[in-house]
Parts: C-alpha cells; sequence; structure tokens
C-alpha cells in the first residue's frame, strides 16, 4: 500500500475526502454555469477515487511500527512522476502555441484551441504543474534528509501533492472552457484561487511540524528558502486574487482592484512569483542537490547568508519595473527600477557560491550528465539575473518592453534555470527513491541534456532577436520626421525567428519526452526489493526539542 | 551579524517572521500609498461606466485572454504616442477589474481602438483577422457570431460592479439585460433607454449585423468600439500641450 496508513490516519483521510466531496457535490448540482458545475464534479469525482482506494485499503495490515525510522516517500515519488507528465504536457503546448504563431490557422474554429486560451495553459502547466510538483515533491524529500525527521502528517502530504495537482486540473480544464481572470500567472478563478490557499495553508503546516521535529540543530539553507517559497507565495496569491464572485453559485468573479492599483499589484504578484516560486523554491533545490551531487559543501555559509536575505528583501520591490513609462506614479517606477538593479548582488552572490561549490569537482560536470544540468541552470541563473536587472532600467524597457525579448528573457529563466535544475534534481532523486545505484539510461540522461540545452540556446537566440528587431522597427523614422514602418511591417519581420523558436521547443518538447520514459523505465525495472541506502535517523528518536 | 543569524536559523518561528518582515516592506511602500495619495487617478468629470454590453464584451475579451498578445497601455514614448494616439491616463482605467494593461504586443495595442475602424471592419476581422489583414497572425474568432449572449446574468455583473465602486444606478442594474439587447437595435424604446441611462453619446449601433439575435460578437465589438472614448481627458490633455 503506497500511502502505509495507520488505521487514525486512514480515519482522517477519509473524513477528509468526505468533506471534499461534499463540497465538490454542492457545486456540481448547484452551480448556475457549466463551468462550476464542471469543476464541482471534477472535484468529487477526486474525493471519490481517493475515497474508493480509502475503503477498500481500510483494513489492511497496519504499518509495522519501525517506518518511524524511515522517511515517507509516497508523495515524493508520485510528485516526481506528475512533474514529469505535467512537465511533457506543458512543453507541447508551448510548442503547439508557438506554432500557432506561425500558421494562425491551427484553431479547428472552436474557442479552446485558440491562442488565447491555450496559452495561459502553456504557462500554467509548466509553472504550476512542472515547477510546483517538482517543488513539493523535492521540498518533501529535502525537508526530511536535512532535519532527519519523518515527515509529520502523512495525510496532510498526501493532501497537498494531490490537492494542488487538483488545482492544476480545474486551472486547466477551466481556461480551455473559458474560466480566466486575464491577470497573468494568476488565471484561474475565485473558487479555484479558495481552494489553491487551503492547500497552501497545509503545505505550511506539514512543514513547520516536520522542522519542529528535527534532529539537526540548524534548519539549513535549502529549507530557508523552501519556507520563503511558501510564505511568500501565499501572501502573494492570496492578496492578487482578491475578488467578488458575481455569485457563489457562478464562476465568474471581478477584481477587488482596478486600473493602476490592479496593474501594480499584478506585477507585484507577477513579478514575486519569478521571485519566491521560480527562484527561491529552486534555489533551495539547488542548494542540497548542488552539495550532494558534486560531492562538494557548499563554498560560503556567509554567502548563503547575504544571498537570502537579499533575495527576500530585494525582490519585492521589483515588479513595479513590469510598469515603466505607463499611467503608474513615477517614484514607484523608479524604487522598481532601483532594487531590480541591486537585486543583481544577491543574485550573483547565489551563483557565485553554487559555481565556486564546484572547484574540485569540474571533473564530475563533464562525466555526470546530471551534474551538467545543474551546472547549466547556475550559468543561466546568472544569465537570467543579469539580463532581467538591464532590462529593468527605464531606457532599455522603453525598448525591450511589450516585445519578445522580454518572451525570449523569461524563457532563458524558465528552460535554462528553472527546467535544468528540475531535471537535475529528478534525475538525482529518483535512482534514491526507489533504491537503485543510477537511472535506467544514463545515455538517455546525455541525450536529454544536449537536447534541452540546444533547445534553449535556439529559443533564446530567435527571441533575443526578434524582440530587439521588433523593438527597433516600432521606434524607427524616416528622415521626413514619420514612423518608419507599420505595426504589420513588424510582424512580418518575426516570420523566420517565430519558425526557429518553434523548433528550439520542440527540441525541448523531445528532451522532455525522453526524461519522462527514462524515469518511466527506472521505476519499472527497479528491484523489488533493494538495500537501504540513504542519509541516516539518529537510532533512537530524540525526544527533547531541537531548541 | 553572522553570529546572529547563527542562533536565528535554529528557530522556526523565529526565522517564518523574519521572513514574513523583510519581504513585506517593499510592497507595502510600493502599493499602500497608491490608495491614498489623491493625484494617483486623475479626476476627471466625463468619465462613464461601461454600458451592459460593452461590459461584457469586455468579458469575453477576458475569457479569450486577449491580454496575452494585445496591450491596452499607450507608453508616454513619442513613438507610441504617434502610432497609438495620446498616452494612457490612470484614470481611463479606473472602472477596470481587472486592469488589462497587457505585457506584450504580438498584436497592436488596443487603448484606442475604439472608432478607429467601421463595425463591420471589427467584424469581419474578428470572423477571420485574415480577411482584411493578409498578413495578420491573429486566431480567428467565427465561433463568437454563432454563440448567444447571455444576458440574464448581466444585473448581477454590473451589481457586483457597484460594490467595487463602478457607480451604476438602481435602473442601470435592474435594466442591465434589457439594455445590452437594446443597444444593439437601434430606433427602438430599448435603444432609448439605453441612451437615457447612458447619455447620448453611447455608441447604438447593429454591431456584427445579426438582426433579432443577440451574439457574442455583438458584445465584443461593442467594447472594442468604446476602448478610450470612456473619457476624453487623454485626448484634452495632448491638446493642451
Amino acid at each position: 500500500m503506497l500511502a502505509g496508513f495507520t488505521k487514525g490516519e486512514r480515519f482522517s483521510a477519509l473524513s477528509l475526502a468526505t468533506v471534499v466531496a461534499i463540497v465538490g457535490l454542492f457545486f456540481a448540482l448547484m452551480g448556475q454555469d457549466a463551468l462550476l458545475q464542471t469543476h464541482g464534479a471534477m472535484m468529487a469525482a477526486a474525493a471519490a477515487c481517493a475515497l474508493l482506494y480509502l475503503v477498500l485499503t481500510y483494513s489492511a495490515p497496519e504499518p509495522a511500527l519501525d517506518r518511524l525510522h524511515r522517511y515517507y516517500d509516497g508523495p515524493t515519488k508520485v510528485g516526481v512522476v506528475l512533474a514529469m507528465i505535467f512537465a511533457v504536457v506543458g512543453f507541447l503546448v508551448g510548442d503547439w502555441v508557438a506554432w500557432l504563431l506561425y500558421n494562425p490557422d491551427l484553431t479547428f474554429d472552436a474557442g479552446w484551441a485558440s491562442y488565447g486560451r491555450l496559452r495561459p495553459l502553456h504557462t500554467s502547466a509548466v509553472i504550476f504543474g512542472f515547477g510546483g510538483n517538482a517543488l513539493i515533491a523535492t521540498s518533501f524529500y529535502i525537508l526530511q534528509r536535512t532535519s532527519r525527521a519523518r515527515l509529520a502528517d502523512p495525510v496532510g502530504a498526501w493532501f497537498v501533492l494531490l490537492g494542488y495537482n487538483l488545482f492544476c486540473a480545474i486551472a486547466a480544464s477551466g481556461y480551455l472552457m473559458g474560466a480566466t481572470q486575464s491577470k497573468e500567472y494568476a488565471e484561474p478563478e475565485w473558487y479555484a484561487d479558495i481552494w489553491l490557499t487551503v492547500v497552501w495553508v497545509a503545505y505550511l503546516l506539514v512543514y513547520l511540524r516536520t522542522l519542529a521535529r528535527r534532529r539537526e540543530p540548524h534548519i539549513y539553507v535549502s529549507n530557508w528558502y523552501y519556507l520563503a517559497f511558501i510564505l511568500v507565495v501565499a501572501v502573494l496569491h492570496i492578496v492578487n486574487n482578491l475578488a467578488i464572485p458575481v455569485s457563489f453559485l457562478q464562476s465568474k468573479s471581478y477584481s477587488l482592484f482596478s486600473g493602476v492599483q490592479d496593474a501594480m499589484t499584478q506585477w507585484w504578484y507577477g513579478h514575486n512569483a519569478v521571485g519566491f516560486f521560480l527562484t527561491a523554491g529552486f534555489l533551495g533545490m539547488l542548494y542540497y542537490y548542488l552539495p550532494i551531487r558534486s560531492g562538494r559543501p557548499i563554498f560560503s555559509y556567509r554567502l548563503s547568508i547575504i544571498s537570502f536575505w537579499g533575495i527576500t528583501f530585494f525582490y519585492m520591490w521589483a515588479g513595479s519595473h513590469h510598469l515603466h513609462y505607463t499611467a503608474l506614479p513615477q517614484w514607484v517606477q523608479t524604487l522598481g527600477m532601483t532594487f531590480s538593479v541591486m537585486l543583481l548582488v544577491p543574485s550573483w552572490a547565489s551563483a557565485t557560491n553554487a559555481l565556486l561549490t564546484l572547484n574540485g569537482a569540474w571533473h564530475k560536470v563533464r562525466d555526470d550528465a546530471t551534474l551538467r544540468f545543474i551546472t547549466v541552470a547556475i550559468l543561466f541563473y546568472g544569465l537570467s539575473t543579469l539580463e532581467g536587472s538591464f532590462m529593468s532600467i527605464r531606457s532599455v524597457n522603453a525598448l525591450s518592453h511589450y516585445t519578445d525579448w522580454t518572451i525570449g528573457h523569461v524563457h532563458a529563466g524558465a528552460m535554462g534555470w528553472v527546467a535544468m535544475i528540475a531535471f537535475g534534481a529528478i534525475y538525482a532523486s529518483v535512482p534514491w527513491l526507489w533504491k537503485r545505484d543510477s537511472m535506467y539510461s544514463t545515455r538517455l540522461v546525455e541525450v536529454h541534456f544536449w537536447l534541452a540545452i540546444a533547445g534553449t540556446v535556439i529559443y533564446v537566440f530567435a527571441m533575443w532577436n526578434s524582440g530587439i528587431i521588433q523593438g527597433l522597427m516600432w521606434r524607427t523614422y524616416t528622415e521626413s520626421g514619420t514612423l518608419a514602418y507599420s505595426f504589420v511591417d513588424s510582424l512580418v519581420a518575426m516570420k523566420p525567428y517565430y519558425a526557429a523558436r518553434a523548433v528550439g521547443g520542440l527540441l525541448f518538447l523531445i528532451g522532455g519526452v525522453v526524461g519522462l520514459y527514462n524515469v518511466w523505465m527506472t521505476i519499472r525495472t527497479a528491484p523489488k526489493a533493494a538495500a537501504e541506502f540513504d542519509r541516516p535517523m539518529p537510532a533512537t528518536p530524540a525526544f527533547e526539542p531541537a531548541e | 551579524m553572522f553570529g546572529l543569524h547563527y542562533r536565528l536559523e535554529r528557530k522556526t518561528i523565529g526565522f517564518l517572521l523574519g521572513i514574513i518582515g523583510v519581504s513585506s516592506i517593499g510592497g507595502l511602500i510600493e502599493i499602500a500609498p497608491l490608495f491614498t495619495i489623491d493625484e494617483t487617478v486623475e479626476q476627471v468629470a466625463d468619465m462613464r461606466v461601461y454600458t451592459p454590453l460593452e461590459q461584457a464584451g469586455r468579458d469575453i475579451y477576458i475569457r479569450e485572454g486577449c491580454y496575452g498578445c494585445h496591450s491596452q497601455l499607450i507608453r508616454t514614448l513619442r513613438d507610441e504616442v504617434e502610432r497609438y494616439g495620446p498616452f494612457s491616463l490612470a484614470v481611463e482605467s479606473k472602472y477596470d477589474h481587472p486592469m488589462q494593461w497587457g505585457s506584450k504586443r504580438t498584436g497592436p495595442d488596443l487603448a484606442r481602438m475604439g472608432g478607429k475602424y467601421s463595425d463591420d471592419w471589427q467584424r469581419a476581422h474578428l470572423i477571420n483577422p485574415r480577411d482584411v489583414v493578409p498578413e495578420s497572425n491573429m486566431p480567428a474568432y467565427a465561433f463568437l457570431q454563432r454563440a448567444l449572449l447571455r444576458t440574464d446574468n448581466l444585473g448581477l455583473r454590473l451589481a457586483t460592479l457597484r460594490q467595487l465602486g463602478v457607480p451604476y444606478t438602481d435602473e442601470m442594474v435592474a435594466n442591465a439585460a434589457a439594455d445590452a439587447q437594446g443597444q444593439a437595435t437601434p430606433d427602438t424604446a430599448l435603444a432609448e433607454g439605453v441612451r437615457r441611462r447612458y447619455g447620448d453619446a453611447t455608441n447604438i449601433s447593429t454591431f456584427a449585423g445579426a438582426a433579432g439575435k443577440l451574439t457574442e460578437m455583438d458584445a465584443l465589438v461593442a467594447y472594442l468600439q468604446i476602448l478610450g472614448r470612456l473619457t476624453n481627458a487623454a485626448h484634452e490633455m495632448a491638446a493642451g500641450e
């Protein structure tokens, strides 16, 4: 039995699933539009599956008491597989919409297939589906090892993982049916937002309760970042999604803020979603997998401290650089720009700390594709943070804003940093989780690495070119002082770059498919009973709190 | 300092409070004053609200995710003002819950799209953009022409927006569904009601042109035709300079 619940845990899981099923049924039956009915039914169906599983295994023998001396990795295992599945789905939809921009007639005369509805599906599947599952899975893994403590609440951990994926499923299906707030990266409607808030609070509680059980006096750096990720994302999510539903039985809502205040709140959210979801969380991953995989200790404890607090403080000011030359008051724009430039210091402190950690292990980078994924991620992290600070400067932003340069920048971060570090972490963890020496095929890891890096480089170069050409064409004047190009002229000039971008994305997608296959085969061919090799927990539980 | 941290990182709750404190400063200083400083949003006398049909169109614009390719904010840069019109003022999106300023121009900015093209052009363009702009890479929205507009929920939607501070009157909320119909059927009693409640400048037209039935295409065209025309303040400001 995957969950390994005790009788008491089975009972609380049953109660929880029953409550979720009732809430789902309520919306399925009482909802006044198709969206709320469908999503209520999805919620009820998910809870019914959980109920069925719990009922069927209710009388299974209880797990032995010695489980308390082992880590609890069920949610991590499922989370890793879900992350890989979402990666493939997200890359597939991303590449599809890339081709849509090249050939817009692929929409089958249907609303769900139009660019506007598929684009949030791509961003959410990659950020929340792939990134979020990778973060939750690795955070549970790392939290236990660095605290030398078993997860505090197995039911809670499953609730977090499965509840989060229910949120992803509701969000994704909602976009296709037209449920969106049209707030970038915060598209899901009010009921999905409330559900995510519940899940997220449970996540924080599981995290804190496990930390409270730790048998290490110090909280390890990775956990600082995961904590910042959980806490700040909670605040961002709640504030930016404040809205009044038209009715509690209808899916539509209107956001609490409007106009300029909404714009500022949105980009405070949007930029810090990058800062705390796509940066802080993944830095937590880096601080664990880099030293373990390279066999080298983190270069500097003090640099870790400086970069952690620097990122936590500076990031939160940077959002307004998305609103240069707009109706946002100039003083806010200037503050945003200033802090964005200063943000380079803690960002490069992290990157430097990580690169110097590799000193003495560079031969491993040459030989080990998993470690190379992590190393390349550090390089792209350094590159994107430099580029980000540069693009936040007002006069640079005048050219880059609204163009494909932004898209190139985001993908240098998302493909080069986020996906690479996540793949590195997954390739490192999967053999550990399924008690094997290595992945099913190290050659395929190598293949994935080169596909990923080729795809990223092609993508980013294409978007740099198209973005800068676009920006320059929009502001080019003829000698007589009139605009030289119509908007359509700039669109025509983009065509070859859009094709190149879609090819780059395709390579990245193929890499993801290779990765999913490799992970799947590693799990399938894993030995049934293998020797335990894991970071040890103390043999006798220490009952005094760790101070 | 590092000694202090050495102790702090042994306390879960202390560390948690530290993160909350350090991370909240930036947002508080940048966002909170926007709600209290009066100059943030200009005061203009002629600012009007969206009619029910225009708001329904706006809801469709949001549903279809148009912000992915179109901005609604003209920056204070010479080339943008010459290409799109006077730069956007804060007041112009005062009633936009949420704003649709956007972040990407795969297609052109739409902040001053209203009145730039005829209703017929807008409809033809939405049905198949490449019929009127051969180079366009915008998806076709022909399905909007086939979808009847749901008007029964418009009263509730206007009432919700009123709760958020948009100055709809009781009469506007009560007549929302009829007014949506009326704005698309010129020279009828319904149309007269729209004019009375929303002013003589209201754009009353057959929009998508299909007589008798009100489609989502009507609503979206009505919305596109009001973009940038809720107030004349931006034009007056540009003329005054």
